[in-house]
């Protein structure tokens, strides 16, 4: 079978395909000639992709970005699945805990970028040169819909455990952790806080009042916001945007602490516009582009920039739970499929 | 002349060898590169896919290890019975509404009949994921009509039967339209000198007589629904199905292998329906071919009134949920500030790919469009009308019907497999606009071809032969003639596509590039982030796009009859 | 004109041990054909016998599976139909529907070297040589069918071909237009003089416009031969059917020149059968004569009618006598002659079967 379809195959490419391959080869030398365009993966919000183009490219004319935007998961698994024949050539604004699992792959390029002495030691990467820079963090959160949980008689949720309560049941979504980076901190920070065992159990309960679990990180707030759902367990950011439209949502801390993450940026190893990655990269960690983090991020890499961002939850550094991104890299693969062996069925369609 | 003349100088008896014309090698040979281009663009895709379902994410053959882990994987193997009970039940009530429906238009002499027509319509113009974002609004946990489901909840399976069969619907009802069209009045005529009642003669003439159509009908209304995957993304909450899996364990896990599997599971069923489904229309061609009466319906008040009855709910069922797509659209925050304004319009904050993937929808269907009906009407004339050659012209023929029995989702996934492997050359263009508009040409392309034939074949047959006698080169005979004669039938064929091309999510889901999103994948992703009111305002931006060009084709068409009716009159 | 292929002059068109085979089904078998320069030849033969199938071989639309056509000298066996030497007209005149008259006509011109002008006279020219001078700017679907194939004749013509060809050309017209419309290809294919070849299953059509009728069954030739030879001396029991109406009557033959049918002895060129050989005794209606009561003349006898049927300018008959058995017989008399002799149906009258027109086939062909 194996002989037969490898002979096939080269069957195929050396005579059917030859003709069309000269034309789309020639089709696609004539293109490649143009300013320097880097294909750039992130799980960065959409709406925030224009702006980060923009001011990159305002200070560097002649690079041209590319995004390739999908949920941390995605973005991930995508990654993996191309190891052997990378597209991407920068990868800015993933999940810290993919990026060491990439690392660890060797997928990554290290690279000092100019100024990474600024920034705050957590939000750098431990080898020298460092393979991957931070940029803020992301911090998990409780959207809670006032309006709905009224009409439902639903108390305020003041804890993870509380979550767990028969009154919420069919009450609450939260974000698919194999897809999402935002549903695996929650799920990566529920085992680190509860231990592996509570955090399962919990989870096993949690599991009971799951409404649905989403694709996107942000669809569970977005979801609140809108009273499709009362309560969606998703990201900080997320609920202050949602609220500052308009939506009836309370952002809610639990008081067991937060799961984290940082958004993280890196080299993909191999890629052939090196320089032009390079600098890329050295924007990223610029005061400026801080600056630009902290529009929805209340804590970001260069110390000093971090503004209070309106509607975030107060308190909310000192909820961040201290995360061992380590642990959580090197468990990862086998986190994700013992949670998709328990609760999968309950997954939407992605 | 020497090599002809040398060989009939041979012992009588011998075998003709015909030599060939240079139309004969120009015609074969153009024949032949489409074939590739069908053999490129569905068997290859198809062949590795099927090989993929076979390995490990190596690579290496572990034989039918994917599909032993698929069949002791509960959550996966239950979708076969999930797809298989939706796809009958949506069935059931399509065909009945639709059945209702076409009778109506067809048999009474129900008021509105044009525009109980032109409604009908209407889901052809939008997304499948359409009628499942407007179900939210209407059903949904904020819902306006959601007291109607008594407490059930409109994601699951009864969001995916009521969304499916919106869309579906126009589907299944032109085919019913059609077989209640062709009925001989004289049967009514002997009913009724026989004094059969009404009731006795529509079961003994009418249903009989629609027998094919309805049957036909069924096939398609099942394989559309128990293939589609934008109803069930949307509505389907956790409610899995077979094309939702093949997505799920694609795009949200990367498992290649395990996608591979759940495309040969959904083309099983697929592939059979379509098989049931060409024999039983080959068997109704028979019943056609009899001389009929056209049969005029009479005014009966009861009927008419209690059919008007009828289509008006039906109808304002579809405008209802065309409408709350558009309303929700323009709502600035759902359901707390109902103001009206644009804001959700702004796709450019959102994920999809923003105003670029409406544009870039527009320019893939255009390109869909042209390069399709070229191709496929090319195609079509040269197998039609090709000179000897019997053998290369079934093979082209039988290629060129496989693409409508293989589900999009499928054949997008093939297309990952074959063309972004770097081993094939033309790897280069994975990500590129030139693959969706392949994929989209491919995927619809058996509708295409069946529609030039027929027009093809109501041609004189021997245009080409005059031609040949008169020394006329084929390809100016084909195109002073051929393609004149045959423009309305060749403006429907480029309509379809671009339809089509406008509203398909499931073969290009896999294959849009940053750089190539399209509208109808934007629905999706914007559904996903959970912006779904975006995702209804571009819904509704491909809809109107798809209501203008079909304006647009009805205006050329007339201007068209207009302008050659000196030579059209029959 | 030669009108019997025994000319010296080398045939335009000779067709030699020509098959064609559909799958398992054999459409032509080993036929040979002559076809001299200027002559008119009908293909005649009932649908499926392979008249159409010889056509679209010499025209090269259908190639024949082995045997020779040659044209004009040249051996044209294999060639493809644009690189032959022929005009064709078909049954459904195969017109352009979206070019006006000039333009189907000047449709092969448009392909030369010819000058604009030139086209357009010569259009003119042919528009006038088919009776259509003046319907050169109107569309196929204006014009009636009778007019319709004037255009596809005229086309046909266009590049003075060596060849017309014609399938069936008439008949999908009516009856009177097809009954005109024959005169006048006749006289317009004497006055250029091209070789022509029509395809018929219209024996009126062929006896009436036929310089030679090549009449087929079962994808072979049954008779070559000129209208009143093959109406006249059918060479076999099929020709004397298919054209014409004729009696068959079995017999065998007693003695040189004697056959006996049914008890009753005729005069007949017995063409050196042996005695003893079972024969069919074939008479046309028309040529079974009535004769006045001083009867002398050969093969004559007493009959019944037994039944008449009106056809407008003659009765045909059904006549029967003890003389041939039980064997009915079909006579053709004159509104005249039956109003003279005061024939009726249960009257009996003295009929004669001249030895001159009476065919024997060996065997019983019945």
């Amino acid at each position: 079978m194996v002989f037969c379809k490898n002979s096939v195959m080269r069957w195929v490419s050396r005579s059917t395909m030859a003709v069309a391959f000269c034309a789309v080869a020639a089709g696609l030398a004539g293109k490649a000639q143009a300013a320097t365009e880097l294909t750039v993966y992130t799980a960065v919000e959409a709406e925030d992709l224009k702006t980060y183009a923009k001011a990159f490219e305002k200070e560097y004319p002649d690079i041209k970005i590319k995004w390739v935007r999908d949920s941390t998961g995605i973005v991930t698994a995508k990654l993996l699945a191309e190891k052997e024949n990378p597209k991407a050539d920068v990868v800015w604004g993933l999940a810290a805990t993919s990026l060491m699992l990439l690392k660890a792959e060797g997928m990554t390029e290290p690279y000092a970028p100019k100024g990474v002495e600024m920034l705050d030691k957590k939000f750098v990467d431990g080898a020298n040169p460092p393979h991957w820079t931070g940029m803020d963090a992301w911090i998990a959160s409780v959207c809670y819909n006032t309006v709905e949980a009224k009409k439902n008689n639903l108390p305020v949720p003041t804890s993870w455990k509380d979550l767990t309560n028969p009154v919420y049941k069919g009450h609450v979504a939260m974000p698919n952790p194999n897809s999402s980076g935002t549903g695996f901190l929650d799920v990566s920070s529920w085992l680190q806080m509860f231990g592996e065992e509570g955090g399962w159990q919990f989870m096993d309960a949690l599991h009971e009042n799951i409404a649905w679990y989403t694709h996107s990180g942000s669809k569970p707030c977005k979801q609140a916001a809108a009273g499709e759902v009362p309560i969606g367990i998703s990201f900080a950011f997320r609920g202050a945007k949602s609220k500052a439209q308009g939506a009836p949502l309370e952002i809610i801390l639990p008081s067991e602490g937060v799961g984290w993450d940082m958004e993280a940026t890196a080299i993909v190893k191999g890629t052939k516009k090196l320089d032009a990655a390079k600098k890329l990269v050295d924007f990223t960690i610029t005061k400026g582009a801080n600056v630009m983090y902290n529009k929805g991020y209340a804590v970001v890499a260069y110390p000093g920039v971090a503004k209070p961002v309106k509607f975030f939850p107060a308190g909310i550094t000192e909820a961040m739970i201290k995360n061992d991104f380590e642990w959580a890299a090197v468990n990862r693969k086998r986190i994700l499929t013992e949670w998709q062996k328990r609760y999968d069925s309950k997954s939407e369609p992605k | 002349m020497s090599g002809a003349a040398t060989a009939a100088a041979a012992a009588p008896g011998a075998r003709i060898k015909p030599r060939m014309g240079r139309d004969d090698w120009i015609m074969r040979g153009a024949m032949v590169a489409i074939g590739l281009f069908l053999v490129l663009g569905v068997l290859l895709p198809l062949y590795t896919m099927m090989s993929k379902s076979l390995e490990d994410s190596d690579g290496a053959f572990v034989g039918l290890a994917n599909y032993v882990e698929y069949f002791s994987t509960p959550a996966l193997f239950y979708s076969i019975y999930n797809s298989l009970w939706i796809s009958v039940l949506s069935t059931v009530i399509v065909l009945v509404t639709a059945f209702i429906y076409g009778y109506a238009l067809t048999r009474t002499c129900m008021p509105f009949k044009g525009f109980f027509r032109m409604v009908t319509l209407v889901p052809l113009l939008t997304p499948s994921l359409l009628g499942g974002i407007s179900l939210v609004y209407w059903f949904g946990n904020q819902g306006v009509a959601k007291e109607l489901l008594l407490g059930e909840s409109i994601y699951g399976p009864i969001g995916i039967v009521i969304g499916s069969s919106y869309w579906v619907f126009p589907h299944a009802l032109m085919i019913v339209i059609t077989a209640l069209a062709v009925t001989d009045a004289r049967l009514y005529e002997a009913a009724e000198a026989l004094r059969a009642s009404k009731v006795r003669t529509f079961f003994t003439v009418t249903l009989p007589g629609a027998k094919y159509g309805l049957i036909s009908a069924a096939f398609v209304i099942f394989t559309l629904v128990f293939t589609d995957f934008g109803v069930p993304k949307v509505i389907g909450g956790s409610y899995n199905m077979l094309a939702t899996d093949i997505y799920k364990q694609v795009i949200g896990q990367q498992n290649f292998q395990m996608g591979a599997v759940v495309s040969v599971v959904l083309l099983i069923p697929a592939v059979l329906a379509f098989a049931v489904d060409r024999l039983v229309q080959r068997k109704q061609v028979a019943l056609l071919s009899a001389r009929a009466v056209p049969l005029v319906p009479t005014p009966e008040p009861v009927r008419d009134w209690s059919m008007f009855a009828f289509c008006s709910v039906v109808a304002a069922i579809i405008i209802c949920m065309l409408g709350m797509a558009q309303y929700a659209a323009l709502v600035t925050f759902w359901p707390y500030n109902l103001e009206l304004s644009l804001n959700n319009y702004n796709f450019d904050v959102m994920d999809g790919g923003g105003w670029e993937a409406y544009f870039n929808s527009i320019r893939m269907s255009l390109y869909t469009a042209a390069a399709g009906t070229l191709i496929i009407f090319f195609g079509a004339y040269l197998m039609e009308k090709g000179r000897g050659f019997q053998g290369g012209r079934t093979a082209f023929h039988m290629a060129a019907i496989v693409p409508l029995a293989v589900p999009g989702m499928v054949l997008g996934l093939s297309y990952i497999f074959f063309f972004n492997s770097p081993h094939n050359p033309l790897n280069g263009i994975y990500g590129t606009m030139l693959i969706l508009v392949l994929v989209t040409v491919v995927h619809f392309y058996t509708v295409s071809h069946l529609t030039a034939v027929t027009a093809l074949k109501q041609m004189d047959a021997e245009f080409e032969s005059v031609s040949a006698s008169l020394k006329a080169p084929f390809y100016r005979t084909f195109l002073r003639v051929t393609v004149p004669v045959c423009m309305p039938a060749i403006l429907d064929i480029s309509m379809y596509l671009f339809l089509n091309a406008m509203t398909t999510v499931s073969a290009v889901v896999f294959l849009y590039s940053s750089d190539t999103t399209l509208a109808s994948v934007a629905v999706l992703n914007m559904d996903d982030a959970g912006d779904i009111a975006p995702a209804a305002a571009m819904a509704m931006m491909i809809a109107y796009t798809c209501a203008g060009a079909r304006l647009l084709h009805a205006l050329l068409t007339r201007g068209l009859a207009r302008t050659t009716q000196a030579w059209r009159r029959r | 004109m030669p009108m019997d292929g025994t000319a010296a002059a080398p045939a335009y068109l000779r067709i030699t041990d020509v098959t064609k085979m559909f799958g398992d089904f054999t459409a032509l078998k080993d036929v040979s054909l002559e076809v001299n320069e200027g002559e008119f030849v009908c293909f005649l033969g009932p649908s499926g016998c392979g008249k159409t199938t010889l056509l679209r071989a010499i025209a090269g639309l259908d190639i024949q599976t082995a045997g020779k056509v040659e044209q004009a000298g040249a051996d044209i066996s294999a060639l493809p139909p644009a690189e032959r030497d022929f005009g064709i007209v078909f049954q459904s005149y195969a017109l352009f529907p979206n070019m006006t008259v000039r333009r189907n006509v000047a449709y092969g011109l448009e392909n030369t070297k010819m000058a604009k002008a030139d086209i357009e006279k010569r259009v003119t020219e042919l528009l006038e040589l088919v009776g259509l001078p003046d319907q050169g700017d109107k569309y196929p679907a204006q014009l009636s069918g009778g007019q319709q194939q004037r255009v596809a004749l005229a086309r046909a013509l266009a590049m003075s071909p060596g060849l017309l060809l014609l399938d069936e050309p008439l008949s999908a017209l009516d009856a009177k237009v097809r009954v005109h419309l024959r005169a006048e290809i006749k006289d317009l294919q004497q006055r250029i003089g091209v070789t022509t070849i029509m395809v018929t299953h219209d024996q009126e059509e062929a006896l009436t416009m036929a310089d030679r009728i090549v009449v087929m069954n079962q994808g072979v030739i049954e008779q070559v031969g000129t209208p009143q030879d093959i109406y006249g001396r059918p060479a076999t029991a099929f020709v004397a059917d298919f054209i014409g109406t004729m009696n068959f009557v079995p017999g065998s033959v007693i003695a040189d020149g004697r056959v006996s049918v049914g008890g009753t002895e005729l005069t007949v060129d017995t063409e050196g059968r042996a005695p003893g050989t079972v024969v069919t005794v074939a008479i046309r209606p028309e040529d079974v004569a009535v004769h006045d009561a001083d009867m002398s003349s050969e093969n004559a006898f007493e009959v019944t009618v037994q039944h008449m049927e009106f056809l407008g300018s003659f009765y045909r008959a059904e006549i029967g006598s003890g003389a041939f058995a039980d064997h009915v017989v079909q006579a053709d008399f004159s509104v005249n002659l039956v109003r003279r002799n005061d024939l009726k149906v249960g009257g009996t009258t003295r009929v004669s079967f001249p030895p001159a027109f009476i065919r024997l086939f060996t065997g019983d062909v019945r």
